[in-house]
């Protein structure tokens, strides 16, 4: 498990790698770079993914029982941390990869599996049930009857451009990474163009920011280049507010050295010679490894003072935010690095003529840093190819919720929605009816299932009034309430909103509470009460319509756009909720009363001990029932029931 | 005290913007922010102490009790919340009988929400410490905490 680097390492990458001037390196640099690269392995290799998605799901512990599997056969082999492949379902996600073979994947490996699964590869009996598939390319001599993986819709569909080195490489080690190509083109970018030839390349590619706003990047550090200062700042926001999403983290956990290079690139194309990564906090492993990546590059002298004789200068350092949804707003941002409260301010100026410290600064997110040490490697007709008119490139999304198949993708823009929710996730799990896609989180919109075959597109998902969002796809059955889902939604946006603006800090609450009333129990209603809830209901829209017109910031103006979606879409739904008093997913719990079916009771007492508020009363071995006074409807009575004898209406 | 000094000479330039980091370094240390350790960061900032609450306040991350023995983190991510983490959270609330952030008055717990942890396929997700319990259901809660109550106890 131990990485590669060493000062032998360091010496050889350094002089012959990245001090070498040009594009083409000599056969024998190239064959030790192979080497490096593990790309004909002389002994086995056996690659286990260490993101957090499959540290939760116990990768750690896989690996360790493979490093005792192989000093324990006496066997020589190698075990390789990598960061996550994309399929959280398969987690800990193991490729076992023997000379002259192809790699095999094998899915959901725990401890306990190791040994069955090391025992039937290497003694040609394979664990059929685990393994997912073969991958490889010419050279390699193919298993029989094994499936490629390309043949499964969710390896095929995707297009893997920012994640291709996640899964492929030990994030630890930059030596891996410079086999691989990184740091050339940086290292090309600061020898052979001036600042403005890279805002140039950067925005003839088409590169549009992808934290939701879609802006065109060369433009935005443009700006900022030709702002007069003696100073200038570049941001990574790696900060990835959305609660459901976890893009940015992922790709930070398997490839931190290409965001280094990309933020190198970046800040050189607006020739600033200090930048920040603004880290989510609470995140160790992220933190670690970007440490470590960070010490690495200064130890290699890929940042620091006058880097490779070129004259340029650059520093980066990890901030870590402290917990504040609104601090992904760029003012705001700047704000907390600046050691105030993170509020919103009036733009412009904009922070590419006045950001940290007033001076330019231009802030990028990660999955747009990352799309940018290709571009200038590959040039800027290579990613025109991809995508459609106005959207170049890839897009990043997690796809959570009720899909068959959840995890981290990359697809071309232009795929339609479709694609991804049927085919990439495969359906909805435990054959469940597709009620809805919700894009972009709290400030995000729901898509109904005539929206999903609209394209991954800026442009035509603006014309929908869809935000793209930074990459959160959550598909939801019928087992979800909209309503409840839209409380949810406010109830986090109330809580982060800064409270700088009234429209926001009031119209937020306010629609809370108004949505709460919705879905309160009806047995301790008065009349008065019922008829503030009307008269909530009906002012509702007008709430949300005021936030959108005169919020401060992004925050508040996209805030309401859960409720209007959902409203537009399901709004049937809202009305059972208001006049029937019923949630048709049965999710609601004011709205839930359970009853005993007394002929299928058998008295076993389970409902009434598990009752966390003692609400079911009875003699053991006779009928038991529930006083719906005291019950909270939190359905755990009909979850233990082992009868069926309770029922929900 | 000594270690806010440790912590303290590492900002030598003392100027206000390191303050968040100051106190992301404490709170580290000592697991949350007391008042002797906002009155000794506010003299070497030269920052009045309610100039410095004001600001942590306006921060999810920092805390001003200690706490619990045992810190429960709850996934509050959507993908957790489709998959029915309401439920979990409501049953925590009422057993342990505190708001997320607070501590039980024994000392024994104490528990957060927070974003997606990354266990999407898991949830939901309930750290406790390094350890994850995943798929998580309402009813499994009394039962958790009593065994986490002895877990208190030896600490």
């Amino acid at each position: 498990m131990k990485g590669i680097d060493n000062s032998e390492i360091r010496n050889f990458l350094t002089a012959e790698v990245l001090r070498h001037g040009s594009d083409r390196l000599p056969a024998a640099t190239e064959k030790r770079l192979a080497e490096i690269r593990r790309d004909r392995p002389s002994v086995p290799v056996i690659y286990v993914s260490s993101g957090s998605a499959a540290v939760i799901a116990g990768s750690r512990k896989s690996a360790a029982a493979a490093q005792e599997y192989i000093s324990e056969m006496g066997m020589k082999a190698m075990v390789v941390m990598t960061g996550c492949h994309g399929p959280a379902v398969f987690e800990p996600l193991i490729c076992i990869h023997l000379p002259g073979k192809n790699k095999l994947i094998f899915r959901n490996i725990t401890e306990d599996k190791i040994e069955t699964l090391l025992n039937g590869v290497f003694h040609n009996d394979m664990p059929e049930e685990d393994l997912v598939g073969q991958s490889g390319s010419t050279g390699f001599e193919a298993w029989n009857s094994i499936p490629f993986i390309e043949a499964i819709p969710w390896f095929r569909l995707q297009k893997r451009v920012v994640l291709g080195n996640c899964g492929c490489y030990d994030p630890e080690s930059i030596g891996e990474y410079i086999a691989r190509g990184g740091y050339r083109s940086f290292l090309k970018t600061i020898r052979n163009y001036t600042h403005e030839e890279v805002c140039d390349i950067v925005e003839r590619s088409g590169l549009r920011g992808r934290s939701g706003g879609g802006f065109v990047t060369g433009l935005k550090w443009k700006y900022a280049l030709n702002s007069a200062s003696d100073n200038r700042y570049m941001i990574c926001n790696a900060k990835e507010s959305d609660p459901g999403a976890y893009t940015d983290r992922a790709v930070l956990e398997g490839d931190p050295h290409r965001l280094i290079e990309g933020i190198c690139i970046a800040a050189y194309g607006i020739g600033a010679s200090n930048a920040v990564i603004y880290l989510k906090t609470g995140s160790a492993l992220p933190l670690a490894l970007l440490k470590k990546a960070l010490a690495d590059a200064r130890e290699y002298g890929i940042i620091g003072h006058n880097i490779y004789s070129s004259g340029y200068n650059l520093d980066i350092v990890i901030r870590q935010e402290a917990g504040a949804f609104v601090c992904g707003e760029e003012t705001a941002l700047i704000g907390s690095l600046e050691g105030r409260r993170g509020m919103p301010e009036l733009k412009p100026p904009y922070p590419t003529t006045s950001g940290l410290y007033g001076k330019p600064t231009v802030i990028n997110n990660v999955e747009t840093l990352m799309n940018v040490p290709l571009i200038m490697e590959r040039g800027p007709e290579w990613f025109r190819t991809m995508g459609t008119e106005g959207s170049k490139g890839t897009k990043l999304f997690f796809v959570g919720g009720r899909g068959r198949l959840t995890g981290l993708i990359e697809v071309e823009m232009g795929t339609t929605f479709r694609t991804i929710v049927e085919g990439i996730a495969d359906g909805v799990r435990d054959a469940r009816l597709f009620k809805t896609l919700q894009i972009g989180g709290p400030s995000g919109t729901f898509m109904t299932e005539s929206d999903l075959d609209l394209p991954v597109d800026y442009d035509a998902l603006r014309a929908k009034e869809i935000a793209m969002g930074s990459g959160g796809l959550i598909i939801i059955d019928e087992t979800t309430c909209i309503v409840d889902f839209v409380r949810y939604y406010m109830s986090f946006i109330h809580k982060e909103s800064c409270g700088k603006c009234i429209p926001c800090r009031e119209g937020t609450g306010r629609m809370l509470e108004i949505l709460e009333n919705v879905i309160r129990k009806p047995i301790t209603e008065d009349s008065n009460a019922t008829l503030e809830r009307f008269k909530g209901v009906m002012q509702l829209e007008t709430i949300a319509a005021v936030m959108k017109d005169t919020s401060l910031c992004g925050l508040g103006q996209t805030a309401p756009n859960p409720f209007i979606s959902a409203l537009n879409n399901y709004r049937e739904e809202f009305e059972e909720h208001i006049f029937d008093r019923r949630c048709r997913a049965n999710v609601c719990r004011g709205l839930r009363t359970f009853s005993i079916d007394v002929d299928k009771c058998t008295g076993c007492t389970v409902c009434a001990a598990k009752c966390p508020v003692n609400a079911i009363y009875g003699t053991r071995l006779q009928p038991y029932f529930i006083v719906d006074d005291k019950c909270i409807g939190c359905g755990i009575c009909y979850d233990v029931c082992k009868f069926s004898a309770v029922t929900v209406r | 005290m000594s270690k806010i000094e440790d912590i303290l000479t590492r900002y030598r330039s003392g100027s206000h913007e390191s303050l968040i980091p100051i106190l992301q370094d404490v709170q580290v240390e000592d697991g949350y922010l007391s008042e002797e350790a906002v009155v000794r960061i506010g003299a070497f900032l030269g920052m009045s102490t309610t100039k410095i609450y004001g600001l942590a306040t306006f921060y999810d991350q920092f805390r001003f009790t200690p706490a619990g023995r045992v810190h429960l983190r709850v996934c509050n991510g959507t993908t957790c919340f489709v998959n029915g983490s309401a439920p979990v959270i409501a049953t925590l609330k009422e057993t342990l009988g505190v708001e997320p952030g607070q501590t039980t008055r024994d000392g024994r717990f104490s528990y957060e929400l927070t974003a997606c942890m990354g266990g999407c396929n898991e949830g939901p997700v309930v750290c406790v410490g390094e350890t994850f319990h995943t798929h998580v259901r309402a009813e499994d809660i009394p039962e958790m905490i009593t065994k986490l109550k002895v877990l208190a106890d030896l600490k």
